[in-house]
């Protein structure tokens, strides 16, 4: 059914990667990423992933779980690998048919494979260890400084927790909806694909209806209790930073360090 | 012969997971053709659920589904011809509106069924006459209704199938106390003219009461009791044990009851309330005299 998918992947939990300020995860994650794209050596890049895998058994996520993430990228990664092994020039080491394998197109492909990999695996934590609420709040208080270039950093934070919310209710109401037509004999599975978007109309029109009399109440609801944006809104979860999302700031800094310089022995 | 039968009927969510829910618990079922069944019971009793079941829009986890004797998975049954005998009406049915006019939208079913234009024509100008919608409104926009007639072209929609098992969930919920019964009556009145079997799900044991012979009661998960609409209500210790609420008009035989007056408790329409009351009168008058 429609209610199994998962969107906003939380894995609710209480461990030190959970507890960090998600404005400090944000930026931990930039700074992991810098390390993975900074990285032209092998072993730079198992800086990177040293990092990845300490942060990983901190947050006790289950492996399973970070497999999952992986799935969707799956294509990319074949995609890429296979471009890139067969495209690049260099020491040939055997043929396929017009195909030839190069030496130097099995180690790049090995080094995008891992890369992307780390790439996914680090930010899926990020997601797996933040709620997606706590993330737009982070979001927004590191955007706030745009508010002076007169960027509505507040009210696209509101949008998005907004859309966020919806995500559940909007299923659910699809799922009823597409019920509801079902019953009275509505065919979704079978004909031309034409015909399966005609299809579509029963289901699309009242969702969209019904949509925006949810956005009208909920307008209508956030006026009654006097909202009016971002001046002078305090906050019920107050973000706030202690010495241990410092430690973990600079520790992430330290092994940027060491990447660029493991750049700069072997370059 | 049964139209409706369930054998050791269950359904559970989100098996192996922490989630994992058992809504239908080996519910065994036989509904007669020609009946009207009211099903009550707690939100989250399993009630819709289990109406969910019986059109083939949720798969058991475990048990049967017969409709008219064909078992509803069985490989040489198709799905859609179910539905098309057993239609089931959604609670707040209207947010299922999407047609441009109304008369599109009661056709959608009947179309789906791929009858003939002038049968359809037929049964949608008969459904609108009988849920109480003007001939003027057919040609209108639905959403340019009140929220009542809206319901009542949503019921029209699935009327207009002509279904041999007519459910609806809650289809006064949000109503006026005028609308309901005006809506309730056109259930009944559908049901006499058709011949059809109607199954109602409520929340309000005054509307069960009022309008059905059999009464399902659902206690978790499971069928606490499905008898005739007397007998259920002469449980009501046993109903307000489980959470249930029964007819206000019953309580009050009740007390007297309690209150030393030998009167009989199974009393669930003001109308025969008000029958037993004179009966009782009488009947002491004569003892008095």
């Amino acid at each position: 059914m429609l209610k199994d998918i998962t969107i906003g992947q939380y894995f609710p939990g209480k461990s030190v990667v959970h507890k960090l300020d998600p404005r400090f995860k944000i930026i931990i994650t930039g700074i992991f990423i810098a390390m993975l794209f900074s990285a032209d050596s092998f072993t730079a890049l198992v800086v990177g992933i040293v990092f990845l895998i300490v942060s990983f058994l901190l947050s006790k996520i289950p492996f399973k779980l970070m497999l999952k993430s992986l799935k969707p990228i799956i294509p990319i990664i074949i995609f890429t690998s296979v471009l890139n092994i067969f495209f690049l020039d260099g020491v040939v080491l055997f043929k396929l048919g017009f195909l030839k394998v190069t030496y130097e197109g099995l180690r790049t492909s090995a080094f995008m494979i891992i890369r992307i990999i780390a790439l996914i695996m680090g930010s899926s934590l990020l997601t797996y260890t933040t709620s997606p609420i706590t993330l737009t709040d982070a979001i927004e208080r590191l955007l706030s400084p745009l508010k002076k270039i007169k960027l509505p950093v507040h009210e696209l934070a509101m949008m998005m927790t907004i859309a966020l919310r919806f995500i559940p209710t909007l299923i659910e109401e699809t799922d009823k909806i597409m019920s509801a037509q079902k019953a009275r004999g509505a065919d979704m599975e079978s004909g031309s694909l034409l015909q399966r978007a005609k299809a579509l109309t029963p289901i699309l029109i009242p969702l969209f209806v019904s949509a925006f009399r949810r956005a009208e109440e909920l307008a209508v609801a956030m006026e009654c209790r006097c909202y009016q944006g971002g001046d002078g809104r305090t906050r019920l979860r107050q973000l706030k930073s202690t010495g241990g999302d410092y430690f973990a700031l600079g520790l992430s800094i330290v092994f940027l360090d060491i990447v660029l310089l493991i750049n700069c022995m072997t370059g | 012969m049964a139209v409706i039968k369930t054998e050791n009927l269950t359904y559970t969510y989100s098996i192996g997971t922490p989630f994992e829910k058992t809504a239908v618990d080996s519910v065994n079922l036989d509904i007669e053709e020609g009946e009207f069944v009211g099903i009550i019971g707690h939100t989250g009793s399993g009630k819709s659920t289990l109406i969910q079941h019986l059109n083939g829009l949720v798969k058991p986890t475990s048990g049967k589904v017969i409709i008219d004797g064909d078992d509803i998975w069985s490989k040489d049954v198709k799905i859609r011809d179910i539905r098309f005998k057993v239609g089931l009406v959604f609670q707040y049915p209207e947010y299922q509106i999407f047609e441009e006019t109304v008369y599109k939208d009661i056709a959608f079913g009947p179309k789906n069924m791929g009858l003939p234009d002038d049968e359809i024509d037929r049964r949608i100008r008969e459904t609108a006459e009988l849920v109480g919608l003007h001939k003027e409104n057919l040609d209108k926009s639905p959403f340019e209704l009140s929220g009542g007639q809206k319901r009542r072209v949503a019921i029209a929609g699935v009327m207009a199938m002509e279904p041999k098992v007519l459910i609806l969930d809650e289809p006064t919920a949000g109503l006026d106390p005028k609308g309901r019964d005006k809506i309730l009556g056109q259930i009944k009145e559908y049901q006499r003219q058709k011949k059809s079997t109607v199954l109602l799900v409520s929340h309000s044991m005054e509307d069960v009461a009022k309008f059905a012979d059999k009464i399902l009661v659902m206690n978790k998960a499971r069928v606490f009791c499905y008898e005739d609409t007397p007998e259920v209500f002469k449980r009501a210790e046993e109903l307000t044990e489980i959470g249930l609420a029964v007819p206000q008009i019953t309580r009050v035989f009740n007390r007297l009851k309690q209150s030393g007056i030998d009167i009989r408790t199974d009393v669930y329409t003001t109308e025969f309330a008000k029958k037993t009351i004179l009966e009782y009168l009488e009947k002491r008058g004569e003892s008095h005299a």
